[in-house]
């Protein structure tokens, strides 16, 4: 069978990849933008976090006997705490001061993290087994399927959308949401601001730390994986637009997809087509496609 | 007797007591010492031509300005290095100029948003009772809500949570005449409710009425402080200083 000229195996395969690497850029360009939102800062230490998930689950495998599954709760949140460290030593000290700071220190942040993973694991990459449960492949009729990636586009959607439940659905959602208004403001209402923005830079690096430890199987865990990740990541941000919770999620999703699609119709563009968007989208668009106009 | 002489300790306590208030933007000196106190149950207007910094006396009282100096007692607790969150829990509800309605939340979260500070706040349905079109809207956006029914849920959202001081910063002001008669009435409601508050206005017309003392700021400091009753003698004096 094929459909525009291709076997229809081709075509459903890279709109698997494209599905999976959509699930990474969501989940990592939610906790972005919700750090964004509320903390106005531009978390370039983002991919690090993402690599520290991943290497916090191959830890635990290796050093403590940790399973997959334990790993999928506990990464997420030692990343998460870590963040929060990060956030109550040193990040608040840049409060109230231009964007550039906060960019600075997370960008000389990752480095940091990336510079000690390295010394002490070499580039070349540590491998962490596809969990028992999840080895082999599903037969979904037209095709088959690793069972691992389907199983990560099923944990990404769950946690993307019980997400956006829990900013759009909640009371404290709420507070997120007037708070990445006029937080001062919120605070002034007798909310207590700083906690928020503690726990809301946690969260986002939780996010970054459990998709850490889903890639971990699928890629190798290795110092510069998330750096890489990192700028796709932004144009992500850049092309949904800040503002709606729902079309970070969706952009991350579709962008994945389109480079899935690139790579059968043609491969040359497929690096590069996000960045296409992301330009075609400034010129058209400029807060982005569901951002709100400032 | 020991229960009268605390109470009398009590009222003799100002609700707000503000001393030698200066307040900085950047390294625009706004506030040059503005000292005053407001008596539990006192309605205060603060009055002064725009610029003259009746609005950056209620945001220094809440620490909203960039940096402040002097003493601020609230309840005759100094708040002087308190963050505004820690200010508001100690019964004041600040309604800025701007109303500040937040977009991205409906009328009910705007509602709600503040947390309950004290056990004898108005329940949701007293507060919907007295701000009837705040329940007909509540799932209206916060941005599709007309300037007045803004206004309303400003003013509804603090007295939800139980505070019993009010800053309230220009209530009246671009809305439509039959609204400021409500707000009017609403803020008369409220002083005969017992509540403190502390009224920034531009319009004496509108405060005349409603205020126990008029306090006239003028280039950051107080230029004139005038009782009630003292107020058609100093109509004058006061109309020279707002430039009408």
């Amino acid at each position: 069978m094929t459909i525009l000229g291709l076997p229809i195996q081709v075509l459903f395969g890279q709109l698997t990849i494209g599905l999976i690497n959509g699930s990474f850029y969501a989940l990592l360009s939610l906790g972005l933008a919700i750090i964004f939102g509320l903390l106005n800062v531009i978390n370039f230490a983002h991919g690090a976090f993402f690599m520290l998930g991943a290497l916090a689950a191959w830890l635990a495998l290796t050093v403590g006997g940790v399973n997959y599954w334990w790993a999928l709760v506990l990464a997420p949140l030692v990343t998460g705490l870590f963040g929060i460290v990060v956030e109550r030593l040193l990040l608040r000290r840049l409060q109230g001061l231009d964007h550039l700071y906060s960019l600075l220190f997370t960008f000389g942040l990752a480095l940091a993290i990336e510079g000690t993973v390295r010394d002490i694991y070499g580039t070349s990459g540590l491998a962490y087994p596809v969990p028992a449960a999840l080895r082999g492949p599903v037969d979904l009729g037209f095709m088959r399927l690793p069972a691992y990636r389907i199983w990560v586009v099923v944990v990404a959607l769950v946690v993307c959308f019980g997400t956006w439940a829990l900013i759009e659905k909640t009371r404290i959602g709420s507070y997120l949401r007037a708070g990445t208004e006029n937080a001062r403001l919120v605070q002034a209402l007798g909310i207590n601001v700083p906690l928020l923005v503690t726990l809301t830079y946690g969260f986002g690096v939780a996010l970054a730390g459990l998709a850490g430890v889903l890639a971990a199987p699928i890629y190798q865990v290795q110092p510069q994986m998330g750096s890489s990740m990192l700028i796709i990541i932004f144009a992500v941000v850049v092309i949904g637009g800040l503002g709606s919770t729902m079309g970070t999620i969706l952009t991350g999703l579709a962008l994945g997809v389109i480079e899935g699609l690139a790579k059968v119709f043609y491969p040359q563009a497929s690096s590069t087509v996000v960045f296409m968007i992301m330009v075609i989208v400034l010129l058209l668009r400029p807060a982005g496609l569901f951002g709100k106009e400032a | 007797m020991i229960a009268q002489t605390m109470s009398q300790e009590a009222a003799a306590t100002p609700a707000l007591r503000v001393r030698d208030l200066h307040a900085w933007y950047g390294h625009s000196h706004i506030l040059h010492g503005i000292s005053f106190d407001v008596a539990a149950g006192e309605v205060v207007a603060l009055l002064g031509r725009n610029g003259s910094g009746r609005s950056t006396t209620l945001r220094a009282i809440m620490n909203l300005v960039g940096r402040r100096e002097g003493s601020i007692l609230v309840a005759g607790r100094e708040t002087a290095r308190l963050q505004p969150h820690h200010i508001s829990r100690l019964g004041i509800g600040y309604c800025p100029e701007e109303r500040g309605i937040f977009a991205s939340l409906s009328c009910e979260e705007n509602l709600l948003l503040p947390p309950r500070i004290r056990d004898e706040a108005m329940r949701d349905d007293e507060i919907y009772a007295l701000f009837p079109n705040l329940l007909r809207r509540r799932d209206a956006p916060g941005t599709k809500l007309s300037g007045g029914e803004q206004q309303m849920l400003a003013i509804a959202r603090i007295l939800r949570t139980g505070a019993r001081t009010l800053l309230l910063d220009e209530i009246s002001e671009g809305l439509a005449p039959v609204i400021v008669d409500a707000l009017f009435d609403l803020i008369l409601k409220l002083r005969e409710l017992g509540f403190t508050i502390l009224l920034v206005e531009q319009n004496l017309h509108f405060t005349a009425p409603l205020a126990d003392r008029f306090i006239v700021i003028e280039r950051g400091k107080v230029a004139l402080e005038v009782e009630a009753r003292d107020l058609e003698a100093s109509t004058a004096a006061i109309e020279r200083l707002l430039g009408v």
